[in-house]
């Protein structure tokens, strides 16, 4: 974890280079999760407003960048997640019963039901748990990523983070730390141009986002965030950097959030309907799509059963999480700390019922 | 054993642990080259190199926000606040994720950081080099938080914070840092988080104190025999978790309280002891409880003995309580 010994020039914000090794049948399967992302999302705002489920946040209009960033990842590589970031942990391959599980937080959700929705955290897929304060988790990927180099992993940190983050202090810590000690990091910003209600262009006066990085003495890019092949080369880029030891990399993807921050905002409070339904046409999924169909690995049947199918999916998903047994009581005072102190445990014995400690006891 | 003074004692810890385990790395605002502000980590960087040394840019919330990360990836990390006074930009990154982390991924990411800060008054440091804050973190839950007041203490209790499996808040009262020597085991001793010393036996009240209090109030102790009061000193060293049982046991054998703290009164460490001795021991207290704490004023610069408990005060409250029944 030694500071970069020489400093190096940051090379100028530069378009990545083209994608490499995405074939079709990748390709296709890329198209498939981002279509059972979009329709999970879809239902799970309607979930939220019937009261059956406590919260959602939206990630519509990001799903080539979510999908295509984690398609350029390996197995070892760790994700430093905010809350919008289900569809990478789809693409990891983590079951969708396993995401709606924790939608619900139901007796089978990892968490034990003690987060809400979208702060997953997947520990089999390195997919490390997420918190709602803004840009907590950038520092904490460059620390994993300064100690896979410390054991001399050929492995990479990954951490998303939305534009509102790069006001936060922990951006500029962790940029500043990823810099120092050339920490095998990607920066994944994804500038969905609304932090809740704040507009891009007065969350900074920087140009772009990406430009941040060259204050940080590394590379910063830009890549159209609704072009899966795009994001997936500038993260395959960021990701060769990282392993051979030339440190970090920030990539902004410009999207554009389709939806509410959360199932609680109310978007057209301070945006238009009419600038919604121009980012609309720059969809995603919808700009993939002809390109699959031009290769044959498309045509409208299949893909309307690709969609039924995905629907149907999660119909199941959800009918399953509804019938789980709910969280036991009794788990609200574990791993606190790994092992309950006798003051949770007298705790737990008041909250349940059961008679409390004695006076001297313990 | 070895003749130390409390930060010797640290540094020894230190140099212990990372001979030990080569997952333990030490990271804060010069603990390489410069050893430490006060010397805690000399020679370190000299024995374990810059890549278990880290000499981090000036950010705490960097400082912090690495170490969970390097946490979380497996390694053991000693992360130093140069004072606690200093703490807050990494506030949100204690508070907010470090305490958290096991809870909140249904304890699939366990993530055990020691944050190893000096705190405290006395050294003529002013306000934002002498706060005792550490409410703050007892207050969090998912945080152990130790204070030790002992040279031997000081080394036990930092090897099982860095073997402990949560995250520890490890307080060093910078006001005796060399004040205080005494002798300390060699090799891997362990004092266990979450148990109280008795320094000194007593049958007329109980005083409980940690940290740079603890040396006041043996002298308050002294002066108390000389007049004819038996006062029994406990030292809390563990303050999450709380020795419940020592506590009891003490104010409920000596029948009167006096808690001591530097940190300011109102919602301190006291208020939950005294509220604990309230609770549990009610009917075995002669005596109100007496709290002798540092005022509810930021900490002064050139009063800062006015606002310090020391042994005269200590003392005082305890004849008070003796004299209440």
């Amino acid at each position: 974890m030694t500071a970069a010994a020489v400093s190096t020039t940051a090379r100028p914000t530069s378009e990545p280079p083209p994608a490499d090794g995405l074939p079709g049948t990748r390709l296709l399967e890329a198209y498939r999760t981002m279509a059972l992302a979009r329709a999970l999302d879809e239902r799970c705002l309607s979930l939220q407003r019937q009261g059956r489920i406590g919260f959602y946040a939206p990630h519509a209009g990001q799903e080539a960048t979510l999908v295509g960033s984690a398609l350029a990842l390996e197995a070892d590589d760790w994700i430093f997640p905010a809350y919008r970031e289900l569809a990478v942990a789809l693409v990891r391959g983590v079951p969708l019963q396993t995401v709606v599980d924790q939608l619900f937080g139901n007796g089978a959700d990892l968490c034990k039901g003690r987060q809400m929705p979208n702060h997953f955290a997947f520990r089999d897929q390195h997919f490390v748990s997420a918190s709602s304060p803004i840009g907590t988790q950038i520092t904490q990927a460059v620390g994993a990523g300064m100690a896979a180099r410390y054991r001399r992993s050929p492995t990479a940190t990954i951490t998303y983070f939305g534009d509102g983050a790069t006001s936060s202090n922990d951006f500029h810590a962790g940029m500043n730390f990823a810099g120092v000690y050339r920490a095998p990091t990607i920066f994944l910003c994804q500038n969905n141009e609304w932090a809740i209600s704040l507009p891009r262009e007065r969350q900074t006066m920087s140009a772009t986002l990406a430009m941040k990085a060259e204050a940080y003495g590394f590379p910063g890019v830009v890549v159209d965030g609704n072009d899966l092949r795009a994001v997936y080369g500038a993260v395959r880029s960021a990701r060769a950097r990282a392993v051979a030891g030339d440190g970090p990399t920030l990539i902004e993807a410009q999207v554009y959030r389709f939806g509410p921050h959360s199932s609680s905002d109310d978007p057209r409070r301070y945006r238009s309907d009419a600038e919604v339904e121009a980012a609309r046409q720059r969809d995603p999924i919808q700009r993939l799509k002809p390109e699959l169909v031009a290769a044959g690995l498309l045509d409208d049947a299949t893909d309307a059963k690709l969609w039924d199918d995905a629907k149907a999916s999660i119909a199941a998903a959800v009918r399953q999480a509804e019938s789980t047994a709910p969280v036991d009581p009794r788990s609200m005072f574990e791993d606190v700390f790994a092992r309950p102190t006798s003051r949770l445990e007298e705790e737990r014995a008041g909250a349940l019922g059961a008679s409390a400690r004695p006076v001297e006891g313990s | 054993m070895s003749e130390l003074t409390l930060v010797q004692a640290v540094n020894r810890g230190l140099h212990e642990a990372m001979r030990s385990d080569p997952d333990v790395v030490v990271l804060g605002e010069d603990v390489g080259v410069n050893g430490g502000v006060f010397r805690a980590t000399e020679g370190l960087l000299k024995e374990f190199g810059a890549d278990r040394v880290l000499d981090t840019p000036l950010s705490e919330t960097g400082i912090v926000g690495s170490a969970i990360g390097m946490a979380l990836y497996g390694l053991k990390p000693v992360a130093e606040i140069q004072f606690l006074d200093f703490v807050y930009p990494a506030f949100d990154q204690i508070v907010s994720e470090l305490a958290k982390m096991r809870y909140r991924s249904g304890g699939q990411f366990p993530c055990h950081v020691v944050v190893r800060s000096p705190y405290g008054g006395g050294i003529k440091g002013g306000l934002y080099h002498s706060q005792s804050t550490e409410a703050y973190f007892c207050h969090t839950a998912g945080l152990k938080v130790v204070v030790p007041s002992t040279p031997a203490d000081a080394k036990g209790l930092l090897l099982s914070a860095i073997a402990d499996d949560d995250p520890v808040i490890f307080l060093e009262p910078k006001r005796i840092y060399r004040s205080v020597t005494g002798e300390v085991p060699d090799g891997d001793h362990r004092v266990p988080i979450g148990e109280a010393r008795t320094v000194r036996d007593g049958s007329d009240v109980s005083i409980f104190a940690y940290g740079a209090m603890v040396p006041p109030t043996m002298e308050a102790a002294a002066t108390l025999e000389g007049e004819g009061i038996s006062a029994e000193v406990v030292d809390l060293r563990s303050l999450v978790p709380l020795d419940e049982p020592a506590v009891l046991a003490s104010a409920t054998r000596t029948g009167r309280a006096v808690v001591v703290h530097e940190a300011a009164r109102f919602c301190g460490f006291g208020a939950e002891l005294a509220a604990l001795l309230a609770e549990k021991a009610f009917y075995a207290l002669k005596a109100p409880i007496a709290r002798v704490t540092g005022y509810d004023t930021p900490f002064p610069y050139a009063l800062e003995n006015l606002y310090l408990p020391g042994a005269e005060r200590i003392a005082s409250a305890a004849r008070e309580a003796v004299r209440a029944s």
